[in-house]
């Protein structure tokens, strides 16, 4: 029983730590990623499609990464080029992808909304996984010790200071929002080819939003985040687990409780109530390239 | 002239790009906007159906757009909508016994009071403990989902069917439906979705309230140094947003399906953003928008039995193209002012 939590916990944090270390790059570059629910979205359904193709889950989670990647090229272009506002412009690309997903499906397959499913045999087992703790060590040594992690930092503290030496703002910007399609586009593919067999409409089912929010209450950083996302993870492995087991009076566990844990624990840290969280400083400012 | 052009040359600009996605699929733009056209306008019942969807749209839009001229961003309508569905549905349940004028008044009541307070709980976290109301607002729309759904499950589950909804309300809380629509279910919340809109315009442009608000929605510290509680307004603001949300209630309850039904909702709250951003924030502007999008959320819901390969998801299309095409034009003024501040 803890064995099977504690591997179900692990499965299910998969696509929110890739998500979530997209997210990092991005919002740590300046830019607020809002967008990630649909990128996450948009990868799941690359990577569906991808493998239906090539019958290799590899092929189709580098489909899921370009499907994302793509998405986050149009949310680049908004937001770093025509200096939209980069909350509006993040829900719009989550509508987009909302509404392309189901378009491309009918088109693909004449059904609404999924896509066929596939064979087991050509769906992740594990990989997803430990590629994504994998991950968070790379992205831990990254932003900390290589020149390019602290232009990332820089752009998103200190624009106007990253400038002035001589680093285009928004080019480390653009490629920071390149890099979180291509983690959210992973991460929608751990969830169409690894945790389930198909494209389903809305799968993400707030799955980006609340990467998003062990962002927040990781404080920005790769560690505490991936932390962050194995007790989310936790507490929607409880809520699977729990779902339709009496309690001591014979009623059904109400495990809407624990499903808005997460939210509510969110809500406690950015207001400071448990612990402290602060965001970048330049966060959701357009930098003008003098 | 140059406000009410560029929200037209947006949406042509949206609606051709998204027409032309159309092309993709094999089918004819052409005919697809009139597909649109004809579901949305082609007979009483279909305006009827348009205006049903514009009415919760102008109330989200309203939502949007107070705390918009306030300088914030409201995320939360969807949770806010939520909760006020929720809270005259409750009341009608628990007391079905209730006469026709007191009733709805009182479900009404109840709905603003529910949408007030959740509106009200980040205007407060950001005005006192100063966290961001992007955030908070997406996170209290998940607790709203969760709430509705555990006393829609749990406590007054309908025993008669197996759909998640609530009991029925009380004959006494239904109000008038307008006959001239073929059966669409436009109620007497239309018209209190415009008051709505009158009700905003009166406040930001006749009120000192209002003033004050958008004082501090366009420079915080200047504001400030004039001596307004900048904390306050921003609960205010955010308050007046969550009861106006918390009004569609009143159309889908009262006026529609007399019980709250889980994920009645077809996202409401996040078309408000959009249709406040055409509509540039101003009372006008939101009810002409409303109606745009109310056209275009009806007019697609007939493109899966009208059309080969195109479903009714090209409004969400349709609409993030809009949103993006005004987003990247329409917004820069508002912008520079808050850089600014």
């Amino acid at each position: 029983m803890i064995r099977q939590l504690i591997a179900s916990t692990l499965r299910v944090s998969t696509p929110l730590i890739f998500a979530a270390l997209g997210g990092m790059f991005c919002e740590r570059s300046g830019v607020i990623n809002i967008a990630l629910e649909g990128m996450l979205l948009f990868g799941a359904f690359g990577a569906a499609v991808g493998t239906l193709v090539s019958h290799s889950p590899w092929l189709g989670s580098a489909c899921g990464m370009g499907a994302g990647v793509v998405l986050a090229a149009i949310y680049g272009v908004f937001v770093i080029r025509l200096r939209a506002d980069q909350i509006v412009a993040g829900m719009a690309i989550n509508m987009l992808a909302m509404g392309l997903t189901p378009f491309f499906c009918k088109i693909l397959y004449d059904v609404t909304g999924s896509t066929p499913s596939i064979p087991i045999a050509e769906r992740f087992q594990s990989a997803p996984l430990y590629l994504s703790w994998g991950l968070v060590v790379i992205c831990f040594l990254w932003m900390k010790y290589t020149p390019t992690g602290l232009w990332v930092s820089f752009a998103g503290e200190h624009p106007e200071a990253l400038g002035a030496a001589g680093i285009r703002v928004n080019r480390v910007r653009w490629v920071a929002v390149l890099v979180s399609g291509a983690l959210a586009g992973m991460g929608g593919a751990s969830l169409s080819i690894f945790l389930s067999s198909s494209f389903s409409r809305d799968m993400t089912a707030g799955r980006g939003f609340m990467a998003l929010a062990a962002l927040i209450f990781g404080k920005w950083k790769p560690l505490p985040t991936a932390f962050a996302c194995l007790l989310f993870g936790f507490a929607d492995a409880m809520q699977i687990r729990l779902q339709g087991v009496a309690l001591w009076g014979g009623e059904p566990m109400p495990v809407q409780f624990i499903q808005i844990l997460p939210y509510l624990v969110t809500i406690l840290v950015l207001a400071g109530f448990v612990g402290h969280s602060r965001a970048p400083k330049a966060l959701g400012t357009a930098f003008h390239e003098g | 002239m140059r406000k009410v052009l560029q929200p037209i040359l947006a949406v042509a600009l949206g609606l051709a790009l998204g027409l032309a996605v159309t092309r993709i699929a094999g089918e004819s733009p052409w005919h697809v906007l009139q597909i649109l056209w004809k579901s949305a306008f082609g007979s009483g019942y279909d305006f009827g159906m348009t205006l049903f969807y514009t009415t919760p749209l102008i109330f989200t839009g309203l939502a949007v757009a107070v705390p918009f001229q306030a300088g914030m961003f409201n995320i939360g309508a969807e949770g806010q909508l939520t909760l006020g569905a929720l809270a005259a549905a409750v009341v009608g349940a628990v007391w079905p016994g209730l006469p026709w004028p007191v009733a709805p008044v009182l479900a009404t009541l109840a709905a603003i009071l529910a949408g007030t307070i959740w509106g009200g709980i980040p205007g407060w976290l950001r005005a006192k403990r100063g966290s961001h109301e992007v955030i908070n607002t997406i996170m209290l729309n998940f607790i709203a989902a969760g709430l509705a759904s555990y006393v829609t499950l749990y406590l007054l589950k309908n025993p008669d069917t197996q759909n998640p909804e609530t009991r029925s309300i009380g004959a006494g809380y239904l109000i008038h439906q307008f006959g001239i629509f073929e059966g669409a279910p436009v109620s007497l919340a239309l018209p209190l979705a415009i008051l709505a809109a009158v009700f905003v315009w009166i406040l930001l442009w006749r009120t000192v309230l209002g003033y004050e608000m958008r004082a501090v929605g366009q420079s915080e510290p200047a504001a400030r140094a004039a001596g307004i509680n900048s904390g306050r307004i921003r609960i205010m603001a955010m308050s007046v947003a969550g009861g106006l949300a918390g009004l569609v209630g009143v159309g889908e309850v009262l006026g529609n399906a007399g019980k709250f039904r889980l994920g009645f909702s077809p996202e409401y709250g996040f078309i408000g953003i959009a249709v406040a951003l055409l509509g540039r924030n101003q009372p006008v502007g939101v009810v002409a928008s409303a109606l745009l999008f109310g056209a275009l959320h009806k007019g697609a819901a007939d493109l899966d039995l009208e059309t080969e390969h195109v479903t009714r998801e090209l409004s969400l299309i349709l609409q993030a193209l809009i949103i993006l095409s005004v987003s990247a034009d329409g917004l820069w003024s508002w912008m520079k002012k808050r850089g600014e501040a």
